[in-house]
């Protein structure tokens, strides 16, 4: 693969909540994305992959690790360092409703970052340039003096990505961009999202919980659980060949719309409920829930592993050493 | 097999400053008893409104009621007075919602919230809803029953909260069950735990369940027959294999390739071009025209026949006319 543009190395988050207690939003996670592929993160609310992207972005302090873009600490740059790399990395948010000014018009809210960051000379030149934008994302240049309420989602969407666009940056953090949206328009948004990254060679960081439009747009995707990566992986070898418990349960969890496979297919149906990130499990958070585990998983958090070439887990399961004293044991109970 | 609700008709307008809207244009559908109906479409195309006018919760003004029939056990629940349409929610009919945080009162406990629709509509003691509370709460599978009777929402997680719900929807043990995007707030490991629910719900107790949603992989599972909105009408009706194996009306084949399957490998999702027609002013035709590939001239100025390709496919499309088809044929042998 093509040169790291991302590095994410032992990241940590940790938010203060009342009464002196610590919540794990995001708890020693690493990876990297490469120039030009779409990296998926994917997990159920409150795992921390929105935590992560806004981390990653310095809209977050970290509490340890690192974030590294082209090779820049992004927690250690000066505030002016800061403001130059935010020309290239963009976010496009969630809610299209409530990431637009009500008050400004579509040419406002897209000028915005050109002006902040005093990209271009006269008014034409930046007027020109929202014209551009805007028909880059499939709308045309009479929009411009709208406001955001005269647009429906998807649309909303576009201007989201238009304002994203306006810097040429390299990095785009894509939060949830499809979940406010209707099945019909989630199409149009997520072929529009490709077509500009064939077009211009952006990178995304693509954070959502559907897992099957994450594999349809992602090359490499990581599932998170509880604050931690626990799988990562290209994303065909993650739906063939799972390997973390959690991640064969959250793809049997997801309905296909076919019928015929709807009725037959065996689903693994995960008991409980969410732990709360304030008291995480001890040793692996995944074992409260997890049908496979051991007497190991409560003692020792599983260390982050590569099995195949480019196949990461954190699970015992693929550890050999364990996985055989743990037979040992069940044997020797049973013997009891 | 025995109809349990038969809509006919039904239209229905809210009064706005921005004018009329039409949500519900002339929607006819029916149920079978201990059958799942899937109500599935696009937000805005009056899926909700057509399930809360069945429970007749259509806030007036500014909605209104302003024409068709909604039959049910053979009582016409448009001309029923309020009082006794009141002994027939939660007690024949029962509706869950989207949102299980919204629907539960934040300051009583699960244990008043469950018995109180049962000590409105049944002259029981207290100690008899008590045991009728356990049981439903056995029956949706909260542990604990007893102590967690004593409990209010907020100590429950999103799961839990909605198997709440549905056991206060069930305690009167009604014999129709409308559920508004139940599983929408959820996540998909929580949602596969409620879907396998409702299955063994129906399995025990034999309701019927018109489920309204929009993801067609959670009406795969549970749905015996599908019916497909489009701008306040259903414009496509079907068992749930006529739907998803051959559906006949454009935007239900649309809606079908716009979906992103995870058991495919390479697909190129192709997405439905615009969006839906203004509920203001809904056009004579039919509403689909502006974003039909296979748009004709009639299509525009005449709404669609009906046509039965079976006993329970139906469509309202003008690509079903014989005439379209001669034309269809014709243009085939020109080229």
């Amino acid at each position: 693969m093509g040169e790291k543009i991302l590095e994410v190395n032992q990241l940590k988050k940790y938010f203060t909540v009342g009464g002196g207690q610590v919540l794990l939003a995001v708890n020693d996670v690493s990876f990297s994305i490469n120039k030009g592929e779409t990296f998926g993160l994917v997990g159920e609310s409150g795992c921390g992959k929105s935590t992560i992207g806004r981390t990653i972005l310095g809209l977050y302090d970290k509490t340890d690790g690192e974030v590294l873009y082209d090779g820049n600490n992004i927690h250690s740059l000066t505030t002016k360092e800061k403001f130059q790399m935010y020309r290239r990395m963009q976010m496009i948010f969630q809610d299209p409703y409530a990431s637009l000014n009500p008050r400004s018009t579509i040419k406002e809210v897209i000028s915005e970052p050109m002006e902040v960051h005093g990209v271009y000379k006269n008014k034409q030149e930046k007027l020109d340039r929202v014209y551009q934008l805007l028909e880059e994302v499939g709308l045309n240049r009479d929009h411009a003096n709208r406001y955001p309420h005269e647009f429906s989602g998807g649309q909303r969407q576009r201007i989201g990505i238009a304002r994203a666009l306006a810097l040429n940056p390299d990095f785009i953090i894509a939060d949830e961009p499809i979940s406010a949206l209707d099945v019909s328009v989630q199409a149009q948004v997520v072929n529009l999202l490709k077509d500009l990254q064939m077009d211009k060679g952006l990178t995304f960081l693509f954070i959502a919980h559907d897992l099957s439009m994450v594999k349809l747009i992602s090359d490499r995707i990581g599932v998170m659980y509880l604050g931690n990566l626990v799988e990562l992986t290209n994303s065909e070898e993650l739906y063939d060949n799972p390997l973390h418990p959690y991640t064969k349960a959250l793809l049997s969890a997801i309905p296909i719309p076919d019928p015929d496979i709807e009725e037959t297919r065996e689903r693994i149906i995960l008991k409980g409920e969410l732990p709360s990130p304030i008291h995480p499990p001890s040793g692996c958070v995944f074992r409260t829930r997890c049908p496979m585990a051991m007497e190991v998983c409560a003692l020792k958090k599983p260390t982050w592993q590569e099995i195949e070439q480019d196949h990461y887990v954190a699970c015992h399961l693929y550890d050999e050493t364990i996985v055989n004293t743990e037979q040992a044991r069940g044997l020797a109970t049973k013997l009891n | 097999m025995d109809t349990i609700l038969e809509v006919k008709n039904l239209h229905v307008t809210f009064s706005t400053y921005g004018g009329t809207i039409k949500a519900v244009r002339g929607v006819d559908f029916h149920l079978n008893k201990g059958e799942t109906l899937a109500i599935v479409g696009e937000s805005g195309c009056g899926k909700s409104v057509t399930s809360n006018a069945i429970m007749r919760l259509i806030p007036d003004p500014p909605g209104k009621i302003t024409n068709g029939t909604i039959v049910f056990k053979d009582k016409d629940l448009t001309a029923l007075p309020e009082k006794t349409m009141r002994s027939i929610r939660g007690v024949d009919i029962s509706m869950i919602f989207q949102d299980p945080m919204t629907a539960l009162n934040p300051t009583l406990t699960i244990g008043t919230q469950l018995m109180e629709g049962v000590r409105q509509h049944h002259r029981i003691t207290s100690d008899q809803a008590k045991s009728k509370a356990l049981e439903m709460m056995h029956l949706v599978g909260i542990p604990n029953p007893t102590e967690r009777l004593k409990q209010y929402p907020h100590q429950f997680s999103g799961g839990m909260r909605q198997r709440i719900v549905i056991a206060m929807a069930l305690i009167c043990e009604p014999e129709l069950l409308i559920a508004d995007e139940p599983t929408t707030a959820l996540d998909v490991t929580i949602q596969a735990q409620i879907l396998e629910l409702f299955d063994e719900i129906q399995e025990a107790t034999g309701v019927s369940i018109i489920l309204i949603t929009h993801d067609l992989g959670v009406v795969a599972k549970i749905a015996d027959r599908i019916a497909v909105m489009y701008a306040g009408k259903i414009i496509e009706v079907g068992t749930k294999r006529e739907i998803f194996y051959d559906p006949q009306h454009p935007y239900t084949k649309g809606l079908l390739k716009s979906v992103p399957r995870l058991d495919v490998t390479g697909e190129k999702l192709v997405p439905i071009d615009g969006t839906p027609p203004d509920l203001f002013s809904p056009p004579k035709g039919c509403p689909f025209t502006a974003r039909c590939p296979f748009a004709m001239e009639v299509c525009d100025k005449v709404y669609p026949v009906t046509t039965e390709q079976s006993d329970t496919h139906k469509v309202d499309c003008w690509l079903q006319d014989e005439r379209a088809k001669q034309l269809l044929a014709a243009s085939a042998i020109k080229q």
